[in-house]
């Protein structure tokens, strides 16, 4: 087993832990999933599949269908049959009713889930255990509550659901954001049509097995697996009505482009470069806790990490080596070991990317610097890493890696660490750190993104929304306002 | 006494506070339908709307700091403005062919409407904004806040009200705007950036250009400093390409081309909310 076995011993600490895995004896993944069409799980028409794998160790966990044109249009259509003659027409009670039943469904299965999370997607136990899927469960539990209480969410307005929603979620938080599509969905009174990504199908399968344990009428949630293709075929199918995306700001875009003449809505979380903002006045050991959530949380694999971290000058040593130290003593290895802090690279496909992007930034010339870990043989790794001495221009600063990398620069000014950390297309997130409360207001005005941490990173709540400015999206999920993406206001229709 | 020569008015485009002829030095002639007089107005090409985005983008850190009290006082001083110009507006209404009875409604609801939205100024961040009861210890608050540059096009068929109920939630919400006037029917809007000069509106909020839409469109839809385009009317094949042309920077884009603006349900807060982005922030509870 991987043990951080190169950090220096102090003379009487021993710092390594022992193994502590996770038991997989009470999980079930079945051999081969087949698609779930109208409360069934049926063959694909495509009669194609591809693998899931474990990418701690790659091998195979489960064959998975793979959806074609056919196959999404007859899950289009038992979405929109649903809607018509059952979903849109229920008590609004009632409709909530269900949704409290899935949450407790996944509130039972969540060991089993975790597991399953943590084996198909590579991320740590204790993340997807404590994070992940009692997230998921709270996400239906906030939305079951919304779905009778419509009337007081718009003052002053009527809304109505829209109709069938084409939801595609991505890969680094596969059930969690399965709920956050498919909760509000419901509670609206629309159907869905869900798209897991192609490489973390299982826990969305086994929502789909939750969704029949819950009796909920067939039709109103279908979930059909593939790869980009299945989804944009998702995306261009007539018959839906809105789409829902969380994903790459690249495709982002080409979804606005291809439904330009369609009257279909859409709402879309995409890409990030969050900047992270530690002032002199910080707590430093708090802000070095932080700076390690908000970049090495998920391997970075987090469309809001903090990705971009600005140190004020008078302290940024100071940060840098508290920030390498405890860089080495973050343990690296198996997700299902609860002491394992990170885990495997999704696939092999993301792990290029980010080495790609480790060989760009050297030849940009910042300072490399990779925490020592054994890694393991098998499998798709990378070493918590960051860059000091990069510059605005560096390909590392301006373009989302989504992955274990950290950019560093140094600032003296406010004013001028807000300019840099605005200067991005993107706007999701970012993070100020300062014992001074008139300066964290000040800050988290000026910065433009969705969401703003201060003194903490990375923190996600069902009650709390979540979304971008500029381009890492429209709309917000969660909260109060993440009801709004999934209703027409009548007033506007006419 | 001898009878003295009309003095004809020169119509220019309203960018940064100030009026200015098209740096094209094109025109398009307009003929008012009720008494054939025609008016030249300015032929605005892309570079005059670059140059509106480009001060739009300056004055919207300007904008944006102002307090909603401001803001409301401002919206509130354009109404009277208005008011006080009621019978220019009413005059050049007839003169585009509509009714005196009609003419004199619709500058009576475009002030109203002003004064409407003028009252949002400090309010819809109240109805809009919470705190978030998150089940860990973190005080987590929402807010909105304006999303930056807007373009617009105005309506076709509603030449005062229509343009003012546009533009004024954008305004209050604290974004900057450049808007096309109405191709066909430019008058009312180029008259009121003259109402705009009077009112206290710092220079560069609302921008105004007179121009074809047809050459317009494509560059008030793809600019990359443009943080949101509303569209109020144009035909489907314009409209699709200014959603294709906003995939480009995930502008957000709205289309109000079948809001009835004579309607009283044509004025509400989500018109503000649709050019405002929700920030959310989260501070740790503790000692």
């Amino acid at each position: 087993m991987a043990k951080n076995s190169k950090v220096k011993k102090s003379d009487s600490i021993d710092w390594d832990y022992s193994v502590a895995l996770e038991s997989t004896d009470h999980i079930s993944i079945s051999q081969e999933y087949k698609l779930f069409i109208g409360g069934k799980f049926v063959k694909p028409l495509s009669k194609k599949y591809f693998n899931s794998i474990n990418p701690s160790n790659e091998k195979i966990l489960s064959k998975i269908a793979s959806a074609g044109k056919a196959d999404i249009n007859k899950a289009v259509l038992a979405a929109k049959s649903a809607y018509d003659t059952i979903w849109s027409k229920m008590d609004n009670a009632e409709r909530g009713k269900y949704l409290y039943r899935i949450a407790r469904l996944i509130q039972e299965k969540s060991r089993e889930l975790a597991v399953i999370e943590s084996l198909d997607g590579g991320k740590p136990i204790r993340e997807s255990r404590d994070i992940d899927i009692p997230l998921a469960a709270a996400h239906f539990f906030y939305y079951a509550g919304w779905a009778d209480k419509l009337d007081y969410a718009f003052p002053g307005s009527k809304v109505s659901s829209i109709g069938v929603a084409g939801q595609i979620i991505p890969w680094n938080f596969p059930l969690l954001m399965a709920a956050w599509k498919i909760a509000p969905a419901l509670a609206t009174g629309n159907t869905v049509v869900l798209k897991p990504a192609e490489s973390t199908p299982l826990t969305a399968l086994k929502l789909a097995e939750i969704i029949q344990e819950s009796d909920l009428p067939p039709g109103v949630v279908n979930i059909i697996t593939g790869d980009g293709a299945t989804g944009e075929l998702l995306v261009n199918n007539p018959n839906v009505d809105k789409i829902a995306f969380t994903g790459s700001t690249e495709v982002g875009k080409m979804i606005i482009k291809s439904i330009a003449n369609s009257k279909k809505k859409y709402s879309l979380e995409l890409g990030g470069k969050a900047a992270n903002i530690i002032c002199e006045d910080a707590s430093i050991d708090q802000a070095v806790e932080g700076i390690i959530n908000s970049i090495f949380f998920n391997q970075g694999h987090v469309c809001c990490a903090g990705s971009r971290l600005y140190v004020q000058e008078s302290v940024s040593s100071q940060i840098i080596s508290k920030l390498k130290n405890r860089m080495d003593h973050l343990i690296l290895g198996d997700p299902l070991d609860k002491n394992t802090d990170i885990g495997a690279i999704n696939s092999n496909e993301q792990l290029k990317k980010i080495n790609m992007y480790l060989d760009i930034g050297k030849k940009e010339g910042g300072d490399f610097y990779q925490s020592k870990h054994t890694i393991p043989k098998k499998g798709y790794w990378c070493a918590p890493t960051l860059f000091t001495d990069t510059s605005q221009s560096h390909r590392i600063v301006q373009e989302e890696i989504f992955g274990p990398v950290l950019a560093i620069q140094t600032f003296r000014t406010i004013d001028e660490v807000i300019d840099k950390a605005n200067n991005t297309p993107y706007g999701l997130s970012g993070g100020i750190w300062t014992d001074k409360g008139s300066k964290i207001f000040q800050v988290s005005k000026k910065m433009r993104a969705g969401v703003i941490w201060a003194n903490t990173f990375n923190k996600f709540d069902p009650a709390s929304p979540f979304g971008g400015y500029k381009e890492s999206g429209i709309h917000r999920e969660g909260g109060l306002e993440g009801l709004a993406p999934y209703v027409n206001f009548d007033n506007r229709t006419l | 006494m001898t009878k003295k020569l009309h003095i004809k008015k020169t119509y220019k485009l309203y960018i940064d506070g100030k009026f200015c002829r098209t740096e094209s030095g094109r025109y398009m002639q307009w003929i008012s339908p009720k008494d054939n007089q025609t008016i030249n107005f300015c032929r605005a090409s892309r570079k005059d709307f670059r140059n509106a985005v480009q001060v739009s983008r300056s004055a919207f850190n300007k904008w944006n700091s102002f307090s909603g009290y401001n803001r409301g006082q401002i919206l509130y001083r354009i109404a009277e403005m208005l008011d006080s110009r009621k019978e220019q507006f009413i005059s050049e209404l007839i003169l585009q062919g509509k009714s005196k009875k009609s003419s004199k409604e619709e500058v009576e609801m475009s002030i109203d409407r002003l004064v409407y939205y003028a009252g949002w100024s400090d309010k819809y961040q109240q109805i809009f904004s919470r705190v978030n009861p998150v089940a860990t210890p973190y005080f987590n608050f929402s807010y909105p806040e304006p999303t930056g540059v807007v373009s617009i096009i105005s309506p076709k068929d509603s030449h005062l009200l229509g343009f003012i109920s546009v533009i004024a939630p954008a305004i209050v919400g604290g974004n900057t705007v450049v808007v096309l006037a109405p191709e066909d029917n430019p008058l009312c809007a180029i008259s009121f950036s003259e109402v705009l000069h009077s009112s206290d509106v710092p220079s560069g909020v609302i921008n105004i250009l007179s121009g074809l839409s047809n050459e317009l469109i494509d560059h008030f839809s793809s600019h990359m400093d443009v943080n949101a385009i509303i569209n109020c009317g144009v035909d489907s094949k314009d409209a699709e390409l200014i959603v294709k042309n906003s995939s480009l920077n995930v502008k957000r884009a709205f289309d109000y081309s079948s809001i009835n603006w004579t309607n009283p349900d044509s004025q509400d807060p989500y018109l503000i909310m649709d050019c405002q982005e929700i920030k959310t922030t989260w501070h740790p509870i503790g000692y």
